[in-house]
Formats: C-alpha cells, structure tokens, sequence
C-alpha cells in the first residue's frame, strides 16, 4: 500500500448517460515508468483529468502517497442514471481544485500544448513556482522575499541547466519549435517539485527524431528527479521502449495490464486496437 | 542583471521627483494656462484609475465594467468622512441632523496643523480604498465565477446599482440622497509655504498608488495573474488557485479604484453620485485599450493624451470659427493641405507595405491592379480636396467649414478610430516604456 504513488479505485466518469471511464482500477509505484494506451477515445485524458482534480469522479476513489485525494458517490441525479458499478461503496466528497492537487505533487502536461504565450521560457518556469511560494501578496509587493525569490530563481535556472533549455531561457515560449515546446512544457511541470509527473501524449506530432530524444528524456529526468511518470501515449515505439507496465484501455474499461512484452501479444489489446469482425 | 537594476530605480525616481517639481513650478508661476493644469490633475487622477482598470483587463484578463462603481464608493466615503463638522448642516441641509457628526482631517488638521490634515487625507484614501476593495470582495464571490463578457456585464450592473442605493432617500443622512456633498477636504487646502500644492498632490498620491502597482504587477502574484490571462486552464494545472487569484486581482483593482474616485471628489471638491456613470468606465476603458492593455506606461501617457484632447487641445473644434484676414486664411489652407497630403501618402503606403509583406498571395496582375486603383482613387480625392482647399483662400469671409458644437466629438472618435485601426494593440501594446529602449528581449 505505501508503495503506491497513485491508486485509482473504482473510478467511474460518467457524462450524462455515457461513461467514458468504467470502473478503472490501477495502480502505479514509486519510480515506475507506467503508460496508460488505448484507441481514440477510450477515455484516457479523462482518466487523467479524474485523477488532477479538473473534473470530480461519478464514483470512486483516487489515492496519492496512501492518503485520499478525490472521492465522490453517484449523487442527485447521477443516483439514477449511473450505470456502472460498486454504486454503493463510497460515502464521502472530496473534490479538491487541480491547484490543490498540484500542490500535493501531481505535476501534469497537456495533450495540446499549453504554455502561458506571452511569457519566455524563464518566466513560464517561474510561474510554475508560484504554488510553492509562502510570501503573502504584502510581502511579496514590498520585496520582503528576497531570499525566497531568488532561491526560486536559482532553482529554475538550475532546471533549466539540466533540461539544456538555458540556451533559449529569454525566448517567448510559444516561438520554440515544437520538440522543445515540451520540454518546456515538461519542465514547468517539474518546476512544482511533483513526486508524480503525468504525460498527456508527449510524441504526439513529433517526428521519429524528437521521439527517440524524448524517449531519453524521460527516463533521465525519472533518475535525476526522482521521479514517478504516468504516460498516455499513443506513439507505441515509445511506450514499449521505457515502460515498465501498461494498462490498456478501451471504451473506458481496463482491458489488459501487464508487461510490455507481454501487452504486446495480448489478443484483447491487438483487438481493440485492430478492430475485430462482428462474427468471428 | 543585479548591476543594472539599481541606476534603474534611481533614474525612475529622479525622473519623477524632477516631474514633481515642473509641476510644482507650473502650479505657482503666474500665466500658466489654468487648461493644463486642469488637465495635469484630472490626467494624473484618471492614469491611476486606468491602470487600477488595466490590472484586471490587462493583467488577469478578467473582463469588468465596474470601475465607475469603485470609484463612486471611494469618492463618496472619502466626502463623508471629512465634511468638516460646520459645514454639515449646510451640506446636508435637507437632512436635519445629517452627516457623521466628525471629520477626520479635521479633527487630525486641529491637533497637528497641515502634516495631521495630510495625514487625515492620507487616512480617509486608504478607506476609501478598503471599502470599495470590500465591496468588491462581497460582489466577487457571486460575480466572479463569470467570464468575458458576462463578468462584464454584471459589474456593470453592480456600478448602476451602487449608484442607485447611494442615492436613495433612506440613506440620506450620510449619503445626502441625490444631493451635491461638498466643503470637504480638498487639494487647494495644501500649501507649501505661499506656494500652492493643488496639482503636485494628485501626481505624488497617483504616482505612489501606480508604483505599487507596478511592485505587485511584477511580483510573484502578478506573474500568476498573468498566467491565468495567457491560459486559465494551464495556470490551474500548475497550482495558481484560480479563485483566490481573481479575487485578489479583483480587490486590488477596485481598491485603487476607490482611491482614485477619492481623489476625483478632491479635484472636483464635491462628488454627485451623477457623474459615475457607465459613460465614466467607457473612458477608462477607452485610455486603457488606446494605451495598450497590459501596458501601465501606456495607460498613463493615454490617460494624459485623453483627457487633454477631451478637455483642452480639441476644445477649438466647438467654436464657429470666422478667419479675420488672409494670412489665417493661408495658414488653414495649408494646415488643411497637409493633413490631405498625408492621408493620401498614408493610403498609399500601407498599401503597398502590405503588398510587400505578401508577395504570393496575389496574382501578379491583380497586384498592380489593385495598388493602381486605390493610388488612382486617393489621389482623385485628395486633388479635388485640394481644389476645394484653394477656394478658401479667395472667398471674402471664411468661416471655418464643420466646427462648430458637438463636432469636438466627433473628430475624437475618428482619432479613436484610426488609433485601434493602426496601432490595433493601443499606442504601447503590452509593452512598458523602459522596454522601448532595450533591444532584443528582456532579462528577468
């Protein structure tokens, strides 16, 4: 139990009457690489919005480090229309912002990228320090926080280092080409201090070339932050190089989860993704 | 980046003390027009409400309207905290026993002279502020879910009801109803010496008020507010709590708002709830989008550049004008010549820059078509213009053709027009007025 960063039980996302995520238990543990694959649309990003807080469960619970972070029962109307199971299993609601969550350490990145457009690369990392700041708005105004700014300031120079981005630290963040557009993204994320990162599609549109220096990435920046990465992806070159598990969903159930090696020659997972005749 | 920021600092500095002191030194020499002072004090007053305007709009991209309401709970509150205790009677005459039966300066002015008046000032500013920052915080808890366009509308709203509740009956011991609150504190009761203080005040209150401003707009919760106006979505990923955010940009905003509404009371030396109108959060948006929003240099140079073409420099527009003899005649004939000159230059070259910076994207034939025809007919125009213009000189008694009342306006608007459609992100864009002496971008 103490082993898990992140435990997602139960968990169900309905809209209105379709659920995009059923039931959904997983599991990832501390310097895991995991991914999480499946077709279009088999609620993956709404997977991840669950579990950063943008959108309550229907049902479910998810932990981070052992402690409850969001849980939620079918209420109201939801009573009625839900449709999947273990209705009655939860009792409480927790609905914390995604800026709690971050706070917590859950960093994420974004399917399409999402940096802050009029900021430079210095400054979007900057930002991104803001949630660890313990200056009040007075303090800060009059540059009673000295200290504590130039610390941050230090550190996001120091990732920046790390990240081979100082060379482009004064560019406006939206003007980079697209490769290093996520490591920005990438390293915004980190710049919140998360013990779990999350990858929304981080190759996508990126050709063979960026995947292979991404793919390295990763698992370098596991290492030099300790960190434990959760990866939707769709690029399977990249899944299968640096997972050490992938669950696979599809039309919002968990399908398979397992090794890559052996995903890899699941019939369940080669159906979803191939498709299967109605009659054989 | 540590060596430079330092003589940075001064010069900001000196710069405005040496401002304080042209102002000072216009203020006190005989023969000054009494217009630029009018304008000096009114600009200082609405550069601070503007920039209070461009923290939200500018700064946390939140769309509100409700500036004039701010700044009516500022006047208002700074008014009836310092009619002085014999003058309330006759203030609130259609109220027995109206007022608060105390005021502030003077009770401070009594005890310590000009320095304890300053203080009282100083004192009923800050409140002014805090209930206007007050009432925001209480309208933001509803409101502030809202976005863009709606958020717009209900501060709007908000601002015509406050003007609607002050000036209820019912309230009329403290607010006097719909009556002028007047004889309170005001600038021309500051002297320094013989030498008056009347336009120095407004710029050392505006230019404090807009200096932290700037400290917060550059400190760590301003850059949030920045990043929630550059991707709401993503700022909330990365832990800026939204909501507290919003509120605080939306308390700050309104809190200086209030303040500068106090310090429009002062100006006028009376507040009318009246006069705090939507008409009143139009102009501040409009200094604001002319000046760049998320720009505070530009907000305050826009400010200036407003409130001197509405009250001064555009006034001779609302006069039918006669020219005596001939000379003045040549002299607008020339004027006139020259304005059409460069409008038909202006025409011309912007067409034909925008057909360099897209070589491709027309025919080539289509292209020298195109140029041709609108060279052909702004240059029809502006000889026939120009013919026009050579009559003037021969007719017997000119009078000046289209000024006359109301015509002020509308050359205000045109002139309003043509900055949006040239400089379309305001005279400054986001930029500060430090930055247009930098090359290349800046260094944190």
């Amino acid at each position: 139990m103490s082993d898990n960063v992140l435990k997602v039980e139960n968990v169900t996302m309905q809209f209105g009457g379709v659920v995009a995520v059923d039931n959904v238990n997983l599991e990832v543990n501390a310097g895991e690489i995991v991914s999480l694959i499946g077709p279009n649309g088999a609620g993956k990003t709404t997977a991840f919005n669950v579990i950063t807080g943008v959108y309550p469960p229907t049902n479910g619970v998810v932990y981070f480090e052992g402690k409850k972070i969001v849980e939620n029962y079918p209420r109201g109307k939801m009573k009625k229309l839900y449709k999947s199971e273990n209705s009655g299993a939860y009792t409480h609601a927790i609905e914390p912002t995604p800026d709690k969550i971050t706070r917590m350490g859950v960093a994420r990145t974004f399917q399409n990228i999402r940096l802050w457009s009029s900021q430079t690369v210095f400054e979007n990392i900057l930002i991104a320090k803001h949630c660890r700041v313990t200056a009040g708005l007075l303090s800060a105004t009059f540059r009673m926080n000295k200290l504590e700014e130039r610390r941050q300031r230090e550190e996001c120079d120091e990732l920046l280092g790390i990240l081979e981005l100082d060379g482009v630290r004064n560019e406006l963040a939206t003007s980079l080409p697209y490769g290093q557009q996520r490591r920005v993204e990438i390293a915004r994320a980190l710049a919140t201090q998360p013990k779990l990162l999350l990858l929304d599609e981080p190759a996508a549109g990126m050709n063979p070339q960026e995947t292979q220096e991404l793919t390295a990435f990763i698992s370098r920046i596991r290492t030099d932050f300790r960190l434990t990465v959760f990866i939707i992806e769709h690029h399977m070159a990249l899944v299968m190089d640096i997972s050490d598990r992938i669950y696979v969903l599809d039309f919002g159930k968990l399908i398979a989860s397992d090794t890559p090696a052996k995903v890899q020659n699941d019939q369940r997972v080669v159906d979803a993704y191939l498709g299967v005749s109605e009659d054989a | 980046m540590k060596r430079n920021r330092i003589p940075q600092f001064f010069i900001i500095v000196g710069a405005f003390l040496l401002l304080l002191a042209v102002v000072l030194m216009l203020d006190n020499v005989p023969g000054v027009p009494v217009m630029l002072l009018i304008v000096l004090r009114k600009g200082a007053i609405y550069a601070l409400v503007a920039v209070s305007m461009n923290i939200l709009n500018g700064f946390t991209g939140l769309f509100s309207l409700g500036q004039a309401g701010f700044m009516l709970l500022g006047a208002y509150t700074y008014a009836i905290l310092t009619v002085p205790v014999e003058n309330q009677a006759l203030v609130y005459q259609r109220y027995p026993n109206g007022g608060i039966g105390f005021s502030v300066t003077e009770s401070l002015g009594r005890v310590l002279g000009q320095p304890g008046l300053l203080l009282g000032v100083i004192i009923c500013l800050i409140l002014a502020g805090i209930v206007a920052g007050v009432f925001a915080y209480l309208i933001g808890l509803p409101v502030l879910r809202l976005k863009s366009d709606y958020l717009a509308i209900a501060t709007l709203g908000f601002a015509e009801i406050i003007r609607a509740v002050v000036q209820y009956e019912k309230l009329g011991p403290i607010t006097n109803g719909s009556n002028l609150l007047s004889n309170f504190t005001n600038f021309s009761n500051f002297h320094l010496g013989s030498l008056k203080l009347d336009t120095v005040m407004p710029f050392v209150f505006a230019g404090v008020c807009i200096w932290v401003i700037t400290l917060i707009i550059n400190s760590t919760y301003g850059r949030a507010f920045k990043a929630i106006r550059d991707d709401e979505v993503a700022a909330e990923a990365m832990g800026i709590n939204l909501a507290n955010h919003k509120r605080m940009s939306f308390i700050i905003s309104s809190f200086f708002a209030g303040i500068s509404g106090a310090m429009l009371a002062m100006y006028q030396a009376s507040v009318q709830a009246t006069i705090f109108k939507a008409a009143m959060t139009y102009e501040i948006l409009l200094i604001v989008v002319l000046g760049g929003i998320g720009s505070i240099s530009g907000s305050i140079i826009a400010a200036f550049l407003f409130v001197g073409s509405s009250e001064w420099w555009l006034r001779f527009l609302d006069n039918t004008t006669v020219l005596p003899n001939f000379n003045a005649k040549l002299l607008f004939a020339i004027i006139f010549a020259a304005i059409v000159v460069g409008i038909v230059f202006l025409v011309v070259y912007r067409q034909n820059k925008a057909q360099k910076s897209r070589p491709e994207a027309v025919g080539r034939g289509r292209k020298i078509l195109s140029l041709k025809l609108s060279g052909v007919i702004t240059l029809v125009v502006g000889t026939l213009l120009l013919l026009g213009d050579l009559r003037f000189l021969i007719s017997p008694d000119l009078q000046v053709p289209l000024l006359r009342s109301g015509f002020r306006m509308v050359v205000f608007s045109i002139i309003v027009m043509i900055v949006v459609l040239f400089f379309s992100r305001g005279l400054m864009g986001d930029r500060e007025l430090p930055d247009l002496f930098r090359t290349g971008h800046k260094r944190l």
